[in-house]
């Protein structure tokens, strides 16, 4: 404190020879007010929770810093309010740096703020927790909004450091694993102006057109470790943004392993290190190398198997063919078989017949035969007695009548007409009874029958 | 990204599922050995791709109406 207003006063009252005390305009005593503090307080680090967080129409931010006792208006302006690293909000305990100075029209003073900055790891951490929360709200983090990672990128586009440890290690470990073109956008990583470049750099490989060999096939957003503070731009919330809406796939490396921005969060893929990242983006060439001669190998071998195997089915497919005469013999031998079995069922036909006929001629036997036989005999011999039986008494009867007609021709038999005086004569030679004597005169000898007997005669008077 | 209408990781996933078409044996010959063919165009494009790739590093710089150019880096 080199001046007062004490001091001033005073000066004043060496020169005014005077006990009555100066007289000023309220403007002159504001003026007065204004460079007193002004000069006394020209820079400041107060620590306060904001209150009362107004962003006007001009875009200039009306706040206050309040303690338990106290409140203290300030105001950031808008150039200024778009390079805090705090999002200035309701309840944060912030340690803001500026000045103070005086608002004459309002009798008010108030600080100017330049910087602002989180009072505390706790607080940081609590803000950032909330807006990690916040923006998972908003689905920015969700799995299906991630884009899969090309498996051989041929441009890569980091956005980091043109100096540092961070593009040389991701440089040479894609040199060692797949050689390919990598474009470097170079960023500050660090300061007020780390996240507005780093955005710069999403959108500006982002809008490059597609047909343009530049546009990278897929981005590594990198930084080396460091201080909470150090990593805050890529807790920005614009920087998440412009991750979110990358059209190309991207890589957060930030910090190291067990550093968690919120980049990592809304990144297609995180990676624990710049290296890693790296790692992440290209496959081994030498692997890939190997898997294709690989799959070449595997790709000949299988077809040549498959020809071996076709030309050896084929071998036994045309011995199985065999000779068309070994074909012949085998129709022959069939053939020969067949009519054996002709022959046999023939001759099978022919014993069944005759066991047939066998069969059906049992019946034929002589016994049977000769039981009918007797039978037949039996009965010719009755008929044959009945026959005779018959014929005897016919013989009986034709005897008798025989006897009845002989004594009926008896009586008309020429003998009576002999026992009457008649003879009979007859040609001794032939026999012939002569009853004309034209026979009489061819006759000879003849025979002169009687009733009592015969007598020969001569005839001598012809 | 590739001129050819097809990705490098997609030729060798194709080739990677030719060869466990032909190591299965199925399919008759006519296929196998279209399939063969198609496999050994694939190799060949594969080929062509990992020999073209070589380490190189640029560093964008903007013309200032925003044109991206990129000028040769040299790592520190």
């Amino acid at each position: 404190m080199e001046r007062t207003l004490f001091d001033t006063l005073n000066e004043d009252k060496d020169k005014v020879v005077s006990n009555a005390p100066t007289e000023y305009s309220v403007s002159q005593i504001s003026q007065q007010l204004k460079n007193c503090v002004e000069s006394n307080f020209s820079y400041i680090r107060v620590r306060g929770e904001l209150s009362r967080v107004t962003v006007a129409k001009s875009g200039h931010l009306y706040t206050t810093l309040k303690d338990d006792n106290s409140v203290l208006d300030a105001i950031c302006w808008k150039g200024n309010l778009q390079r805090l690293s705090v999002q200035p909000e309701e309840g944060l305990d912030v340690v803001c740096t500026g000045r103070l100075t005086t608002y004459a029209g309002r009798s008010n003073y108030q600080m100017i703020i330049e910087t602002m900055e989180l009072a505390g790891e706790g607080a940081l951490l609590k803000m950032l927790e909330d807006r990690r929360k916040k923006l998972a709200a908003e689905g920015l983090f969700d799995e299906s909004r991630k884009k899969t990672i090309p498996f051989l990128p041929e441009v890569i586009g980091v956005v980091t450091s043109p100096t540092g440890a961070v593009i040389s290690d991701i440089m040479h470990r894609i040199a060692d694993r797949f050689p390919c073109r990598v474009l470097l956008w170079p960023v500050v990583v660090q300061g007020q102006r780390a996240a507005e470049q780093v955005i710069a750099g999403i959108k500006g490989f982002n809008d490059l057109p597609k047909e343009n060999s530049l546009r990278p096939d897929v981005l590594i957003v990198a930084r080396g470790g460091g201080s909470l503070e150090d990593l805050m731009p890529f807790n920005d919330e614009a920087v998440v943004r412009a991750v979110a809406e990358s059209d190309i796939p991207l890589i957060s490396a930030v910090g190291h392993e067990t550093d968690t921005t919120l980049i990592d969060y809304v990144a297609d893929l995180r990676a624990p290190t710049p290296t890693g990242a790296a790692e992440k983006a290209v496959p081994v060439k030498t692997q890939i190398v190997a898997s294709v001669l690989e799959y070449e190998r595997r790709m000949v071998l299988s077809v040549e198997n498959r020809l071996t195997n076709l030309s050896q089915h084929l071998e036994v497919l045309e011995r199985g063919l065999g000779n068309p005469l070994h074909l012949l013999e085998v129709a022959m031998q069939r053939m020969d078989q067949s009519s054996i079995r002709l022959d046999l069922s023939l001759k099978n036909w022919l014993t069944h017949k005759k066991a047939d006929l066998r069969n059906a001629t049992i019946g034929l036997s002589v016994i049977t035969l000769r039981a009918g036989l007797k039978n037949h005999q039996q009965r010719l011999d009755d008929l044959s007695e009945r026959l005779r039986l018959s014929m005897i008494q016919n013989t009986e009867k034709s005897e008798q009548k025989l006897l009845y007609l002989s004594s009926l021709l008896e009586s008309l038999s020429f003998k009576k007409t002999l026992d009457r005086g008649f003879v009979l004569v007859k040609d001794k030679a032939t026999g012939q009874a002569i009853k004309h004597v034209s026979s009489a005169i061819n006759a000879e000898n003849v025979t002169l029958q009687f009733s009592d007997g015969k007598i020969s005669a001569i005839i001598d008077e012809k | 990204m590739t001129e050819n209408n097809i990705s490098f990781e997609a030729a060798l996933i194709e080739l990677e599922s030719i060869v466990k078409q032909l190591e299965s044996g199925k399919g008759d010959l006519e296929t196998s050995i279209e399939a063969y063919e198609k496999g050994m165009v694939l190799k060949q494009y594969c080929e062509s791709k990992l020999k073209d790739a070589q380490a190189k590093i640029e560093k964008i710089t903007l013309s200032p109406n925003g044109d991206a150019k990129t000028e040769n880096f040299d790592l520190a």
